[in-house]
């Protein structure tokens, strides 16, 4: 099975070689690199760029105007946030025009802990993501939807936001991306770059098919009864290994992989509240004027009668960066024994 | 309107044709007067805001003459900042929609009612949004800029800002994307340099004794010019244009000009008595030269002056935007 990162390599070939992207750019995205996480290597569109986060969003911004399909990309979240003034330009430029100039453009980051990245390389974003409006975000947490949401942000009209879980950019999922080869080592030799001189290598794609996933919709990871969680990112696997480790204590928790942050798929995640009356959300972006807060108040708004239990978030300590010792990372963002914690001390809670 | 081709002028004493010298003067005049009826508006009650561009239209007013005007990548793009009517007014854009956009009418086709005065968007033209942020423009021109460079052709980018925006890193953005080696791009970098920062004057605050000489140490060919004079202005421009043109890299043009109404609204909007007035002197070497009588300025400032007053009347009548079309183009979708 593919990487997440071997993913979204895929699907960057398969929508410069199909959908029209024109432009892959950023700090190292193009060779000899190929992105500081690989997931850039081998492609034909892709360019380096001075190291200048706000040159790379103008840049994007600039070739979308110009009628090009571009994806940009910062090197890590934790550097975007120098542009958030030119990110809420490209979030309101259609609105702005009366929708005359629209701006179809992806900027891709790697975000969040569990790389041990210290201080500057382990931000998240979706707080921040979340307060542009009039951009589309996305955080996979596989490779297949990885592949999937990507296909669909250079298909988008608008600007999308495509937030990649770091910690998660190695893993491997448990679904083919169609045209992939079965056999790890197989692909490796296909399209990852060798070690050394790579100025003669070319990769040999698969022969990949579309798989778009949409955005705005969620994926129902496990179905249960007792209470929902809704997740995405590094922290969605652990909410579903945590749910299969209770389940044999008779906990029955549905998770739901929200992938798109925005516009949400609240008929799903509404449903399964209405179902279970009790529901966690998981994240770990800092706590305070977090994203799950925005989803904790209108459960409240519109589900307050159907709850069986408050709503409850789980999300990183409010605290200005994460450690780089184990302990203080450990500590700083939700681990698999804070969501089992969390998904116990829920659903133990009646009216 | 159609792109003016500089001819010999008919009289040795004439520095451009004739012709397009009165073109210039009554589009300077139009320009003027589109502000001054803004400004009016504004302090009639008829707009929440002014800020604009009166005091550069002897630069404004060439550049717009000079550029390719058009939609898509054979034809200039304007990345602008708020004073650029005049560069608008001279490549033929009706004044009344200006003047809908200061009364935040539902027919302000640039915005709809929801920006500032001078936030021009014209995607026909290829004039890119116009937003309040003093130095966004500068990072985003190079990406229409490259695109150009890949098609080839003629068209190019225009990115225009002042002297007090070129303090922001996005303008160092600007001359560092545009001068990539082997990636040099076809962009004519302007600043209109008036000399101050709303109340800050640019000496207190700029070491470099022209920003111009920034562009130096890019390499990038770098001027500074005269903006209070038209004629001066048409030829620099023209050189420029012709340079990034044919050769495809960059220009970076300082233009020295006069802020006539002060910075905005929130400074008062009046007349500042010790500023050149590029207009006056402008009037003054046409009637000396015989070119235009002052009848004959008198007579096109009037005409002016009526349309727009005309125009306002109009314009106030206009319907505002409803409560519930905030929510219209949040998101482009397919149709």
């Amino acid at each position: 099975m593919a990487s997440m990162a071997q993913a979204i390599r895929m699907a960057l070939h398969y929508a410069e070689e199909n959908l029209g992207v024109t432009d892959i750019f950023g700090e190292d995205v193009g060779p000899p690199l190929g992105g500081v996480f690989t997931a850039t290597q081998g492609l034909k569109k892709t360019w380096n760029t001075p190291l200048d986060e706000r040159g790379i969003i103008g840049m994007a911004m600039g070739l979308a105007m110009a009628g090009q399909r571009p994806v940009a990309e910062i090197q890590f979240c934790d550097y975007i946030f120098n542009t958030i003034d030119l990110l809420k330009l490209a979030g309101s430029t259609c609105w702005a025009s009366m929708g005359e100039w629209n701006l179809p453009m992806v900027v891709m980051t790697p975000v969040g802990s569990g790389i041990r990245g210290s201080i500057y390389h382990s931000h998240s974003f979706d707080a921040a993501a979340t307060h542009l409006p009039g951009w589309k975000i996305v955080m996979p947490s596989t490779p297949i939807d990885a592949y999937g949401l990507m296909l669909a942000a250079c298909q988008d009209l608008n600007p999308v936001m495509y937030l990649a879980p770091k910690a998660l950019l190695r893993t491997r999922g448990t679904e083919l991306i169609p045209g992939e080869p079965g056999d790890d080592k197989a692909l490796s030799k296909m399209i990852d770059a060798p070690l050394g001189d790579r100025s003669r290598w070319v990769p040999r794609w698969p022969d990949l098919q579309e798989r778009v996933v949409p955005i705005g919709s969620a994926k129902l990871v496990r179905p249960g009864s007792r209470l929902t969680v809704v997740s995405y990112g590094r922290t969605l696997p652990l909410c579903a290994k945590a749910a299969e480790e209770l389940a044999a204590e008779g906990i029955d928790a549905e998770v739901i992989d929200l992938r798109t942050l925005w516009p949400y798929d609240w008929e799903m995640v509404r449903s399964s509240i209405a179902k279970t009356g009790r529901i966690l959300y998981v994240n770990e972006d800092t706590e305070v004027t977090n994203f799950g807060e925005h989803l904790v108040r209108r459960t409240t708004d519109e589900l307050f009668y159907s709850l069986l239990a408050p709503p409850k978030l789980l999300a990183g300590k409010f605290v200005p960066g994460i450690g780089l010792a184990d302990n203080l990372e450990m500590a700083s963002v939700p681990q698999l024994p804070d969501v089992v914690q969390a998904i116990r001390d829920l659903a133990v809670l009646e009216p | 309107v159609s792109r003016p081709k500089l001819v010999p002028p008919e009289s040795a004493d004439l520095p451009l044709e004739r012709s397009l010298l009165v073109r210039i003067h009554d589009l300077m005049v139009k320009s003027r007067a589109l502000e001054e009826r803004l400004i009016q508006m504004y302090k009639q009650g008829h707009g929440f805001f002014w800020i604009g561009g009166p005091g550069e239209e002897a630069f404004n007013v060439p550049l717009g003459l000079l550029m390719k005007k058009g939609q898509g990548l054979d034809y200039d793009y304007l990345h602008a900042h708020y004073r650029q009517s005049a560069t608008l007014m001279a490549l033929g854009e009706d004044p009344i929609n200006a003047l809908r956009q200061i009364k935040t009418t539902a027919t302000d086709p640039y915005t709809g009612g929801r920006s500032f005065s001078g936030h021009f968007s014209i995607k026909r033209w290829n004039i890119c949004p116009v937003s309040s942020p003093i130095e966004v423009q500068y990072p985003m021109a190079p990406g229409t800029a490259l695109a150009q460079k890949r098609h080839g052709g003629e068209g190019i980018t225009i990115v225009t800002g002042g002297d007090a925006g070129t303090a922001e890193g996005d303008f160092a953005s600007c001359l560092v994307w545009a001068s990539r080696p082997g990636n040099e791009l076809p962009l004519l970098i302007v600043v209109t340099h008036n000399g101050w920062g709303i109340s800050t004057a640019a000496s207190t605050q700029q070491g470099p004794q022209n920003i111009s000489d920034r562009g130096k140490a890019f390499g990038i060919r770098s001027k500074t010019v005269d903006g209070n004079d038209p004629v001066v202005a048409y030829r620099e421009l023209e050189a420029a244009f012709a340079y990034i043109r044919k050769e495809r890299r960059p220009f970076l043009m300082e233009a020295q000009v006069s802020r006539l109404y002060g910075h905005s609204s929130a400074s008062g909007a009046n007349f500042a008595t010790d500023e050149r007035d590029c207009l006056r002197d402008y009037e003054a070497t046409l009637e000396e030269r015989g070119v235009l009588t002052r009848q004959q300025m008198d007579a096109a400032r009037t005409r002016w002056t009526q349309e727009l007053a005309e125009a306002a009347r109009k314009v106030i009548e206009e319907p505002q935007p409803t409560r519930e079309s905030i929510w219209d183009h949040v998101y482009a979708e397919r149709k």
